[in-house]
């Protein structure tokens, strides 16, 4: 069980992390969702007690990470696998760790072949591929046989091979009665392992519910309508009261009427306005669309005609934000 | 305990320290065939002679120290360290503890070497160690390295970057503490206070000065000199424990 109450944590005039609260619950899989720099690593930072929060705290199991005793008993983490020393063999790497936290020398070899490392455990870990780092990250995680799990985005530049695994792996924890918090910036990704999601956005707390929950709720039917009178079409609409954002494509920019709509509607505007259309299609909204609104900035685009600025314009503002680089 | 033989571990399942330890030896060993090599009778050889190039061995264990963590910052071990052991202070009490170790063995080989060197050179020469002196001008040099890893190891921790840990305790032993000790009226009256002068005047003081060398009178002797060495590279260390428990890993 990990719980965070009020945790906050700046980096100069960044706020990496506002007032956030959760809970992980044990047994299952928990999601850590949000967009590129919305706080994840920094907030799994200051669960393993590495970064200090300015404000709130982080227990697991009711204890602070500086309280546990032998801490890779409790809780593993896998937060970047890159943090081996590039000489150091892949077993030399675990045999400090099991050392430090009092674990048998025995459990270095059964970790390395529990990820499946045991041919290449005396081997320097610099030349190790990525899959290969991460599952030796995961080893080290597994070493202490803890009950709590962290993993930042590991799945992040696997083979479809590799993703699968994890997802097994994944699973297969929580079924034992482990606590695993897992973070990914892709709903789609966590929809097919988490049962639970905790959803931020810039630091802050957006959703803590069950993952199919907030595929319902995120999730709508919008209407695309591509046509050569897309303005005029735009500001009809608005005008009636529709929520929409223009989406450019390939095929030229593309309106998106969202809320509750139906193409009988959008169709029936536009022949009344004598507006040809070049297409007119329902889509069962994408998860990643609907994770984009809700991440994005809260403000709504309704009808009061302040610009273009659509949700997909506010998310990919966010994704900007962290640069790509995953700290 | 444990967490001495984690960095243990730790230290020697990479490299760099053992470069580092050959090249101590390789350079001063060398450096003190040179000397012996070029010494005559207007030059004799002595016990102190044999140990002037300990000094670049010195500069050398200040790297391999320095290293020692700021490889572990460079590629995030640091962070499992931290993670693995919370408690800071231990753990670089430990890692400090273990370098300062390593390097204090280095430097007794090394001294004994050079030290040999100049007996199978120079057979003739009085190269006996009779006096309290004699060993201390020897054996103390494993105690200087031990304590200058201390101080490189506070460096390092405080500044995380190799490069910049490197360039600050090499620019400041060879460059700045010569540069102070030049300047004119002053320099004679700092030069016992600047960490590694008094190094090199615990392992140098008291014996029979090369001609040439003029004499200064130091407000302190070779134990005073060592402790005052000492006292810095402690309270280098206990600053960087301050700041490491209070900055993110
Ligand atoms: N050590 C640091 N110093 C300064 N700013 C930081 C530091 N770590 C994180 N940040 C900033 O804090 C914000 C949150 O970063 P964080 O890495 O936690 O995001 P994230 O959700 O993990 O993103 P990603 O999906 O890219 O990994 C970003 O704006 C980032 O630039
Ligand atoms: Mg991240």
């Amino acid at each position: 069980m990990i719980e965070a109450v009020g945790l906050t944590k700046r980096y100069g005039r960044t706020v990496a992390v506002d007032n956030l609260s959760f809970t992980v619950k044990p047994g299952r899989v928990t999601g850590f969702l949000g967009p590129n720099g919305a706080g994840k690593s920094t907030t799994m930072r200051m669960i393993l007690g590495l970064d200090r929060p300015d404000a709130g705290q982080v227990r697991i199991d009711g204890k602070t990470y500086h309280q546990l005793d032998r801490p890779l008993r409790t809780v593993g983490a896998l937060l970047d696998a890159k943090w081996v020393h590039p000489n150091r063999s892949a077993r030399a790497h675990l045999r400090w760790l099991a050392r430090s936290n009092g674990l048998p020398n025995r459990r270095v070899g059964e970790v390395l072949e529990l990820v499946g490392l045991t041919s290449v455990a005396d081997r320097r870990a610099g030349g190790f591929s990525l899959g290969m780092s991460q599952r030796l990250g995961i080893a080290a995680a597994l070493l202490g046989d803890p009950q709590i799990l962290l993993f930042d985005e590991p799945v992040n530049g696997l083979d479809p091979e590799g993703i699968h695994w994890i997802r097994q792996l994944m699973k297969r924890l929580a079924a034992e009665g482990r606590t695993v918090f897992v973070s990914s910036h892709l709903l789609s990704e966590m929809a097919q392992t988490a049962q639970d999601l905790v959803v931020v956005g810039r630091g802050r707390l957006i959703a803590q519910c069950t993952t199919a929950e907030f595929v319902d709720t995120a999730s709508e039917t919008s209407v695309r309508v591509r046509s050569p009178q897309l303005d005029r079409l735009r500001e009809v609409l608005l005008r009636k009261g529709y929520a929409l954002h223009v989406e450019p494509g390939v095929d030229g920019n593309a309106l998106v009427v969202t809320g509750s709509v139906t193409s009988e509607q959008v169709g029936e505007i536009a022949a009344e306005q004598d507006v040809v259309l070049h297409e007119l299609s329902v889509r069962r909204g994408s998860l990643e669309e609907a994770f984009m609104r809700l991440t994005g900035d809260s403000v709504e685009y309704r009808t009061d005609g302040q610009g273009p600025a659509g949700p997909a314009a506010a998310g990919s503002e966010d994704l900007m934000v962290a640069g790509g680089v995953n700290r | 305990m444990t967490l001495l033989a984690v960095e243990r571990i730790k230290l020697f399942s990479t490299r760099s320290p053992w470069w580092c330890m050959l090249a101590a030896l390789a350079v001063t060993c060398g450096f003190t065939a040179l000397i012996t090599g070029t010494s005559g009778d207007d030059y004799p050889v002595s016990v102190q002679t044999t140990q002037f190039a300990s000094n670049f061995g010195l500069m050398v264990i200040l790297v391999m120290a320095a290293l020692a963590v700021t490889t572990e910052y460079r590629f995030g071990t640091i962070r499992a360290t931290f993670q693995a052991v919370p408690n800071r202070t231990a753990v670089l009490l430990a890692k400090t503890g273990v370098v300062a170790l390593l390097a204090g063995v280095v430097g007794e080989v090394v001294a004994f070497a050079s030290w040999g060197i100049g007996k199978v050179m120079r057979p003739s020469a009085d190269l006996a160690l009779n006096s309290a002196a004699d060993w201390r001008h020897v054996a103390g040099v494993g105690l200087v390295f031990a304590v200058g890893a201390v101080l490189a190891v506070a460096v390092g921790t405080l500044v995380r970057h190799t490069a910049g840990a490197v360039t600050l305790l090499l620019v400041w032993a060879l460059l700045v503490e010569t540069l102070l000790s030049a300047l004119p009226t002053v320099g004679e009256k700092i030069q016992p206070w600047l960490p590694f002068n008094a190094a090199s005047n615990f392992m140098l003081m008291g014996g029979t000065p090369p001609p040439g060398a003029s004499v200064v009178s130091q407000p302190y002797g070779p134990w005073g000199a060592l402790a005052y060495f000492t006292g810095v590279a402690a309270a280098g260390l206990v600053i960087t424990i301050v700041v490491a428990n209070r900055r993110d890993a």
